[in-house]
């Protein structure tokens, strides 16, 4: 197990370096001196020249990807254009807005994916059990945009019971959780399905175990044996599956975050690119990558954990 | 022909055909079932209800919104058409490669694949778009980016498992080239599972292009896609919903109709893949 959690991690080091090594080449591309478009078109050539120095633009390229790389390694993303506040305070601090709504978008589909999931298996092959499996396959298919349109178009213009932008008063924990709702609900829509699949097939299995018969020989009641006996056990895969939900989820995150006016790191990025401050680009993009492949280093060790089949196909 | 007479006896793969045909027939036709032009701007007639004479409506720019609906058809079927067929490409050719190739290749090659999927596909999109600009060719290459890593795997993996079979054995020893091997006995067992798994990426495909239109990302005005209708209406919710119903409706038509025929074909043609 130390060995392929070596490996593993190995291989998360060796992707997070290839992302900067990548996110360095885009900066390098970019067309136009970054010098000159921080300053705006009325800076003086002094002042140009001066800011380059600074950013480190007038040293050969190899010495500016060593001082980018070994930078982003400890934490130094570089400064914000227009302010100068570090990036990485700058992410950090819409960071937990996305987190809280990731967590909101997996309470929605843990919520109802796991009970449909469940309803479909003990019911298996009848008309619900075929419902469920078409709206599941249906959520997943329907982009998470379209859905946060249309939720805001129902529930906040039309019906008016929720709101339509914000993340709510800053201390008022009620109006910040009634302001999560829609968002949570495009972002976790989707994995309703995913998850309604994975139990119905995991409960599939588990209810023809022998622990189950045996159960059901001593005359223990249906619903203890659903919801004690199988249940616990065919909700583990799930958690592994939950761990690349998360990350899949970021991306719809975004489209919430734009579509309900939510503070975020998605809010943050689609701004910064708009006003062309990519240190910010970068520097988000690059925390959310490394979000995202700790996340999957730890559903994968915790796969590895469970099942050493997997450790020995490393 | 079995498999397409029991593709018809599946209700929900007939309905998902049914909307796929639709789409389809709407893109082709687009001109013929509409005289409006979806690029042709009436101040005069903007923001109108929908109505005999315009459908769907008008946007904010007096353009009706059939006619862009319509168009907007064509992009994201162009893109879905054009991009899966080059990850399939370059997936097949990766794919081989990390298969039958030295074993440090191999290697290399499946740390470039994880490396590519280690991105969140719309940060991948932004970052692209920094540079590039928005384009509908940085839509293509967006979808390549997410695409081809699968699709190299499953090659990988089916390579590696047939490579060492006794037929691969056999025309070895005959002296067959790698080059023959790969495209004659190799190749065929690849791309049958590869092109069903392809199809039901198309859903993904469609939701790319319309998000990165929708961001602003994708296709530049004034051509038409339904992710900018989307965008258009979302600026106008409020006052006009007609113009958002417009531009979500057929993306949501779309990608059940892809997502139920693909999920019947699979379970017609390769009942193994079934439950992925």
């Amino acid at each position: 197990m130390l060995n392929y959690a070596i490996k593993r991690l190995g291989l998360s080091v060796a992707i997070v370096s290839l992302a900067m090594f990548l996110l360095f080449c885009m900066i390098y591309l970019v067309p136009g001196d970054p010098a000159s478009v921080a300053l705006g078109p009325r800076a003086t050539d002094a002042m140009k020249e001066a800011l380059r120095v600074k950013m480190g633009l007038d040293q050969p390229i190899w010495v500016q990807f060593m001082n980018f790389f070994m930078g982003a390694w400890t934490g130094d993303l570089g400064e914000e254009v227009l302010s100068g506040r570090p990036v990485l305070d700058v992410v950090f601090e819409q960071l937990p807005y996305t987190l809280v709504l990731i967590a909101g978008g997996i309470s929605w589909s843990v919520a109802l994916g796991i009970p449909l999931g469940c309803w479909a298996a003990i019911k298996r092959g009848s008309l619900a059990d075929r419902m469920v499996g078409i709206l599941s396959v249906a959520v997943i298919a329907v982009p998470s945009f379209v859905i946060a349109i249309y939720a805001l178009l129902i529930f906040s213009v039309t019906l008016r019971w929720l709101p339509a932008i914000g993340a709510g008063e800053p201390g008022d924990v009620g109006d910040q959780l009634i302001h999560l709702i829609l968002p949570s609900l495009a972002v976790g829509l989707g994995w309703v399905g995913y998850i309604a699949r994975m139990v119905r097939a995991s409960m599939l299995e588990v209810l023809e175990a022998s622990h189950i018969r045996t159960a059901r020989a001593f005359g223990l009641p249906d619903r203890t044996i659903t919801y004690r006996y199988a249940l616990t056990i065919a909700i583990l895969p799930t958690i592994t599956l939950l761990g690349v939900g998360i990350g899949q989820m970021l991306s719809s995150a975004v489209f919430a975050e734009i579509v309900f006016a939510r503070p975020g790191v998605g809010k943050l990025v689609y701004d910064a690119i708009l006003t062309r401050n990519f240190p910010v680009v970068t520097g988000a993009v690059l925390v959310t990558t490394v979000i995202f492949v700790l996340l999957n280093l730890i559903a994968d060790l915790i796969v590895g954990a469970l099942d050493p089949r997997v450790r020995s196909s490393f | 022909m079995r498999s397409v007479r029991r593709l018809l006896r599946e209700p929900l793969g007939v309905f998902g055909l049914a909307l796929v045909l639709l789409v389809i027939f709407g893109a082709i036709f687009a001109d013929l079932l509409t005289s409006w032009d979806p690029t042709r701007i009436n101040p005069r007639d903007r923001f109108l209800g929908p109505s005999t004479d315009h459908l769907l409506g008008t946007d904010q720019l007096g353009r009706d919104l059939f006619a862009r609906v319509l168009h907007g058809g064509r992009i994201a079927l162009y893109v879905a058409l054009v991009s899966t067929a080059i990850s399939l490409a370059i997936g097949i050719v990766l794919g081989l490669i990390a298969g039958y190739g030295p074993r440090w290749l191999d290697n290399l090659l499946i740390l470039l694949f994880d490396a590519m999927k280690s991105f969140p596909t719309v940060m991948l999109a932004l970052a692209l778009v920094t540079i590039t600009g928005p384009s509908l060719t940085a839509v293509i290459v967006v979808v390549i980016l997410v695409n081809v890593p699968g699709y190299a795997r499953i090659v990988r993996t089916q390579t590696i498992a047939i490579k060492t079979s006794e037929f691969v054995t056999a025309a070895q020893s005959m002296g067959a080239s790698t080059t023959r091997i790969l495209r004659v006995h190799i190749m065929p067992n690849v791309i049958g599972p590869l092109v069903i798994l392809a199809s039901m990426d198309i859903p993904v495909v469609i939701a790319i292009e319309a998000g990165m239109s929708f961001l602003g990302l994708g296709v530049r005005p004034p051509t038409p896609s339904w992710g900018s209708i989307l965008n258009d209406g979302f600026g106008q919710i409020r006052e006009t919903p007609w113009i958002a119903i417009a531009g979500g409706l057929p993306i949501i038509i779309t990608t059940l109709g892809f997502t139920f025929l693909g999920e019947t074909l699979r379970d017609v043609f390769d009942p193994r893949l079934k439950g992925r």
